[in-house]
C-alpha cells in the first residue's frame, strides 16, 4: 500500500469517515472516547506515514522523541524555581528544536541523499507547534505539559501535513472540554459547510486552474523561452494570474478540510484564510492569507524582535526598527519555504512591499485631507494590491527559474 | 496622581497619536486598527516601564488586551 497523502484521495476520505463516526457519536452524547481517538490516530498516522515508504514513518517517530526530549528537558529547567530564565538555554533550546528541519531544507542545496533520511510529510508543521511550545514555556504561558497531551497536539491528525498551526494552551482548552449538544451541531454544521466548500475549491477550481488550464499556459509561456527580451509574453502573465489561483483554491481547500475534521472532532481549529484577494493593502493580505503562519511569525519572530530593540534600545527610530522587522520576517519565510534563489527574493519582495506600504501609510496620515478616499481609490486598492500578490506569487512559482535559466 | 485608566489612555494617546483613543474605555483597540504589532510593543515597554510589571509577548492574548478596560484589568493583575 502507498502512503496516502491527506485529503488527497477518495480513499482517504472513506478512512476517514469511517473512523470518524464513533468520534462524532460519541460527542454528541456528551462523551470524549480517549483511548479511541489515540487507535484512530495511530490508524491514521500509519495509512500516512507507513505505507510503501515507511522510512517517513521511522523519521517521524525519531523526530517526534527528539523534539520531546528537548521541550521536556527546557520544561523541568523552567519548572525548577532556583534556575533563572536564562536567554541561553531558551535560545539552544529553539535552535535544537529547529535542527532537523534545518536539515532537511538544506538537503536540496547538499545534494546529500542521507540527510533526506529525516524528512517526512508536514515536519515544517510540527516544528513550529513545537517552537511555539517552547517559547510558550519561556514566558510562563504553558506551566505542565503531559506526554499524552503533548502526543496529542503534536500529532492532531486534521492538521499534521500543513495546518492549520494551532497553539498547545488554545488546543488544550479545545479537547479538555466537551462541547454542549448545541455547540456541537453547530460545529457539525460548520464543519459540513466547510467540507462541501473544499471540495469544490480543491477538487473542481484548483483542479481546473492547477491540472488542466496550468501545464497548457506553462507549455505556451515556455516557448517565448530566448525568443524575447527575458521570454516576456501574454502568456507569462496568463501563468501568473492562473499559478496564482491554483495556489489559492488548491491550499485555502486543504484548509477548509483540515478545520471541517478538527470540527467534527469537537475542536475549532483556526482558519488560514479570509478573502485574501479582497485585501486593500499588503499588510492587509497577511493577516487574510495562510493566516495562522504569518500569525506565527508575527508574534514568535516581529513582536519577539521588537520587543527585544526597544527594551535594549538598540534603535531609536521606530521606522527604522519596524523595517527591520520586516525584512527579518520575510527572509526567514523565504528561508523556510527552500533554499532557492525565487524563495529568497520572494521573501524580500514582500519585506519591501510591507516597506512601502507602511510608509505610504505614513504620507497618507499627514495629508489626509489632499488624499482622496472614496469606493473608486478602495477599488483601485484591492486590484493594486491582488497584483502586487500575484507577481509575488508567480516569483514563488520558480517559473522564472525555468524561463530564465 | 493619575488613575491607572488615565494612565493607560495617555500611553496610548502618546502612541498611536490620537487624541480621541480611550473616549470609549470598551472600544476594540485591534478591531479598528488603532494598534498594529508595532504600536502593541510599544504599549506593552511603555506599560512595562511606567508600571513595573513583566508582560510576556507570546503570553499577550490579544483578546484579554483588547480594550482599555481590559488592558487596565490585565496591568492590576500583573503588579
Amino acid at each position: 500500500m502507498h502512503n496516502i497523502t491527506p485529503y488527497s484521495s477518495p480513499a482517504y476520505f472513506i478512512y476517514l469517515t469511517v473512523l470518524l463516526l464513533p468520534i462524532m457519536v460519541g460527542l454528541f452524547f456528551g462523551k470524549r472516547f480517549r483511548w479511541y481517538e489515540s487507535i484512530a490516530t495511530l490508524i491514521i498516522l500509519s495509512i500516512t506515514f507507513f505505507g510503501d515508504k515507511s522510512l517517513q514513518g521511522v523519521s517521524l517517530i525519531f523526530y517526534i522523541l527528539f523534539e520531546m526530549l528537548i521541550i521536556f528537558s527546557y520544561l523541568k529547567y523552567r519548572r525548577n524555581e532556583n534556575n533563572k530564565n536564562s536567554f541561553w538555554i531558551f535560545t539552544s533550546a529553539v535552535i535544537l528544536a529547529i535542527v532537523p528541519l534545518v536539515f532537511v531544507k538544506l538537503d536540496p542545496l547538499l545534494k546529500n541523499a542521507t540527510i533526506s533520511l529525516f524528512g517526512f510529510l508536514g515536519i515544517s508543521y510540527l516544528t513550529f507547534k513545537s517552537v511555539e511550545m517552547i517559547m510558550e514555556i519561556r514566558d510562563g504561558a504553558i506551566k505542565e505539559i503531559k506526554v499524552t497531551d503533548f502526543l496529542r497536539f503534536i500529532l492532531f491528525f486534521p492538521t499534521i501535513s500543513s495546518g492549520p498551526i494551532d497553539r498547545f494552551p488554545r488546543f488544550q482548552k479545545d479537547v479538555l472540554n466537551i462541547p454542549s449538544r448545541d455547540k456541537y451541531m453547530e460545529m457539525l454544521k460548520g464543519g459540513t459547510n466547510k467540507l462541501m466548500l473544499g471540495l469544490v475549491y480543491k477538487f473542481i477550481i484548483g483542479y481546473f486552474f492547477g491540472t488542466l488550464l496550468l501545464p497548457k499556459v506553462s507549455i505556451l509561456a515556455l516557448s517565448y523561452r530566448g525568443e524575447t527580451p527575458l521570454g516576456l509574453s501574454w502568456a507569462l502573465v496568463a501563468y501568473m494570474y492562473v499559478y496564482s489561483m491554483y495556489l489559492f483554491f488548491d491550499f485555502a481547500g486543504y484548509s477548509l478540510f483540515a478545520v471541517a475534521i478538527s470540527n467534527f472532532m469537537g475542536v475549532n481549529t483556526p482558519m488560514n484564510f479570509k478573502r485574501p484577494f479582497q485585501s486593500v493593502n499588503i499588510k492587509d493580505f497577511w493577516n487574510r492569507w495562510h493566516i495562522t503562519l504569518s500569525f506565527w511569525f508575527r508574534d514568535f519572530i516581529y513582536m519577539r524582535l521588537m520587543f527585544f530593540m526597544m527594551k535594549k534600545k538598540l534603535i531609536k527610530s521606530r521606522i527604522t526598527m519596524a523595517n527591520i522587522g520586516y525584512i527579518t520576517l520575510f527572509l526567514i519565510m523565504g528561508f523556510w519555504h527552500g533554499e532557492t534563489w525565487y524563495y529568497i527574493v520572494y521573501g524580500i519582495f514582500h519585506a519591501t512591499a510591507m516597506i512601502t506600504n507602511d510608509a505610504w501609510l505614513r504620507y497618507k496620515k499627514k495629508h489626509r485631507k489632499q488624499i482622496p478616499s472614496n469606493k473608486f481609490t478602495k477599488a483601485f486598492a484591492i486590484v493594486l494590491t491582488f497584483h502586487v500578490v500575484c507577481f509575488s506569487f508567480l516569483i514563488f512559482s520558480g517559473f522564472l527559474d525555468k524561463l530564465w535559466f | 496622581m493619575d488613575t491607572k485608566e488615565e494612565k493607560i489612555i495617555s500611553i496610548l494617546q502618546d502612541v498611536t497619536g490620537l487624541d480621541n483613543v480611550g473616549s470609549n474605555p470598551d472600544e476594540d483597540l485591534f478591531a479598528d486598527g488603532i494598534l498594529d504589532s508595532m504600536a502593541t510593543v510599544e504599549v506593552l515597554v511603555t506599560l512595562q516601564d511606567e508600571f513595573g510589571i513583566q508582560v510576556p509577548v507570546s503570553e499577550f492574548d490579544r483578546s484579554q488586551w483588547s480594550t482599555v478596560n481590559k488592558i487596565s484589568a490585565r496591568v492590576a493583575e500583573l503588579e
